[in-house]
């Protein structure tokens, strides 16, 4: 009896599970299907779900009117030129911090938080007149800045929670086994944290491949990663439906992909210690 | 060779002294075991030891050198943690070796000494495992592989069985005072647990608070405890002890006595009369704690079975011989 129970309380929570995730996904596969679509098509009520005329012109006429491989290289340079910097940078503040804390670490650590709980919007006004100044707008290495700045708290908290589970003993044994400082980081902290280090690693890229506020505000052309791509289809003329679709598509696709092989290594990184 | 001289150690953490002054002479070869209630100072002295802590007044003599400035690789010890410490990167043979590795010994002697060490401890079938791949006694088993293989002037122990379960612990015991005889090297151990202390030592430092109280063999600080801390942390049960009249005319403040040296007698006439509040039945022993009215709470130890249930009225008659006086301060009056 109380196996029937179980099974049937299985095949529930299953089929729920697959529904929520299936209305997780369902506005990415709408999209998804939009793109292969014509724009009429596109917003047509009551609205087709597979059976359409499939065409692939929005897609042609997207890389027609804006070069989509110029963006998609900005928004690699850009994301992954940020994700470098913050990370080394990060990675020696979060090592002293965890490894040689002070009375004002914790002080030090909630500060660099505090500066996520301000609205960008509120200082883009300061720093469109700065970039302005410097001849950074619409330049990649201003992006690169603003998105490395921004990530950073974000990174030092995570590789400082990372570092903080490398339990303390095993860096003593390491000592008392004769290893060096430098040999400590090669053969024992590094192999240790690298599971830490690659989540961060993929977190902060997602988060800067999909930074719109400042990429949006301070690039037009010539550094506009794929936000700014997608921004210029619900815009100029009107909405195109179909092809904001496509643009979208083409944008969201790299990171996706990424996302999609890299996703146990994700998980791993945002549970580490949660599940020992 | 493995002598370790303590001249005056102190160790403090901005006001707090941890260790207020410890001096000690650890004879080669000898298995010392430091023990004392949580917060006593004992690892933090076994760290000071090892060089994972900086003395902050006097001298560590390790075969007649003093290296308090010495980094804790080159003192030569090695050390076994309580949470194993093991590199979880590395298979058992890469935890072994390291040590060996990083002192830059050829492979094939690394090999060969890695596999001798592995025969010791019974690891072989398990050198090319992970440690989450094995069992927690195998755990601490390789953790001790990493100790012995760098033939060490000493071994330092930090609690090394407390993670394991009882029976587990009861054997490794076995295995590593075995081992530590067979090796002929100083071993310094901290536990908090007396059995192991009384079990596996040769000596027995007793601290409290940061000091050592005694210094001396477990059965020394059995039948003559130099105060009254000593007395009533070494022994299972405790010590009962007892104040007022009844030790003034012993001559002292408290008179201390073992519960396996209070002679128990149903409704018996003389000593010290009671009501069995709980009696304990192990068959090998029977634990009686009795409310001795004034005198307070007493346990008494008897050797085989002893059908007494709560409630029943006994006498307790100390043994004479085995009573233990202390003065004011705590201190013992030895006659």
């Amino acid at each position: 009896m109380a196996r029937m129970v179980t099974t049937r309380n299985k095949v529930i929570s299953t089929a729920a599970a697959w529904l929520v995730g299936f209305l997780i996904f369902f506005p990415i596969l709408w999209m998804v299907l939009a793109s292969f679509k014509t724009e009429l098509e596109a917003f047509a009520i009551p609205p087709s779900f597979l059976f359409f005329h499939w065409t692939t012109e929005n897609y042609v006429t997207v890389q027609e009117r804006s070069d989509y491989f110029h963006h998609a290289l900005n928004s690699i340079i850009i994301a992954g030129g940020s994700t470098l910097i913050a990370m080394l940078i990060a990675i020696p503040a979060a090592w002293s911090m965890a490894f040689s804390p002070t009375k004002r670490t914790k002080d030090v650590l909630l500060w660099m938080l505090s500066t996520k709980m301000m609205p960008p919007v509120g200082v883009l006004v300061p720093i469109y007149l700065i970039y302005r100044t410097f001849g950074l707008l619409d330049t990649r290495s201003g992006l690169i800045f603003i998105l490395c700045l921004g990530n950073l708290p974000i990174v030092i908290w995570m590789l400082f929670t990372y570092f903080k589970e490398i339990p303390k003993d095993i860096l003593e044994a390491a000592r008392m086994d004769g290893a060096t400082i430098g040999r400590e980081l090669i053969y024992v902290l590094t192999p240790m944290a690298v599971p830490g280090l690659a989540s961060t690693l993929l977190l902060n890229l997602i988060l800067a491949w999909n930074e719109a506020f400042w990429t949006l505000n301070l690039s037009t052309l010539e550094a506009a990663p794929l936000t700014v791509f997608i921004a210029s289809y619900s815009s100029p003329e009107g909405l195109f439906w179909a092809k904001l679709s496509a643009a979208s598509t083409l944008a969201i696709a790299p990171i996706l992909v990424l996302g999609w092989f890299s996703q146990r290594q994700l998980v791993r990184g945002l549970t580490f210690g949660a599940v020992k | 060779m493995g002598q370790i001289t303590l001249q005056g150690v102190q160790k403090s953490f901005g006001p707090v002294h941890i260790i207020k002054g410890a001096d000690l002479e650890i004879a080669d070869g000898s298995f010392v075991v430091f023990v004392g209630p949580s917060g006593c100072g004992k690892t933090t002295l076994l760290r000071l030891i090892a060089g994972l802590e900086d003395v902050t007044g006097g001298a560590i003599l390790i075969d007649g050198r003093n290296v308090v400035d010495v980094p804790p690789a080159k003192r030569g010890l090695s050390m076994v943690f309580q949470s194993y410490a093991l590199y979880p990167h590395m298979s058992v043979r890469g935890n072994i070796a390291f040590g060996l590795k990083m002192a830059g010994i050829a492979k094939d002697e690394i090999n060969r000494k890695v596999e001798a060490a592995a025969a010791t401890l019974n690891l072989t079938p398990y050198l090319d495992r992970k440690p989450r791949e094995l069992s927690g006694g195998q755990r601490q088993r390789v953790a001790i592989g990493r100790a012995i293989v760098r033939e060490p002037k000493a071994f330092l122990f930090d609690e090394p069985l407390s993670n394991l379960d009882a029976a587990l612990r009861v054997q490794m015991r076995l295995e590593v005072t075995r081992l530590q005889k067979q090796l002929g090297t100083t071993a310094i151990y901290v536990t908090h647990d007396q059995v192991e202390a009384m079990t596996m030592a040769d000596k027995i430092v007793v601290l409290n608070g940061g000091k050592i109280e005694q210094y001396g063999s477990p059965l020394e600080l059995y039948e003559k405890p130099n105060n009254l801390f000593v007395a009533g942390f070494i022994g299972s049960p405790k010590m009962n002890f007892v104040t007022g009249e009844l030790a003034k005319q012993q001559g002292a403040t408290t008179i201390g006595v073992r519960p396996e040296h209070l002679k128990v007698e149903r409704n018996g006439q003389g000593g010290w009369h009671g009501t069995v509040s709980v009696a304990e039945h192990l068959g090998s022993d029977t634990f009686l704690y009795v409310d001795a009215g004034p005198l307070g709470m007493l346990t008494a130890r008897y050797v085989g079975e002893l059908d007494l249930h709560p409630g029943d009225k006994v006498s307790l008659i100390p043994d004479p011989a085995r009573i233990h006086r202390f003065d004011d301060s705590g201190k013992s009056i030895r006659a």
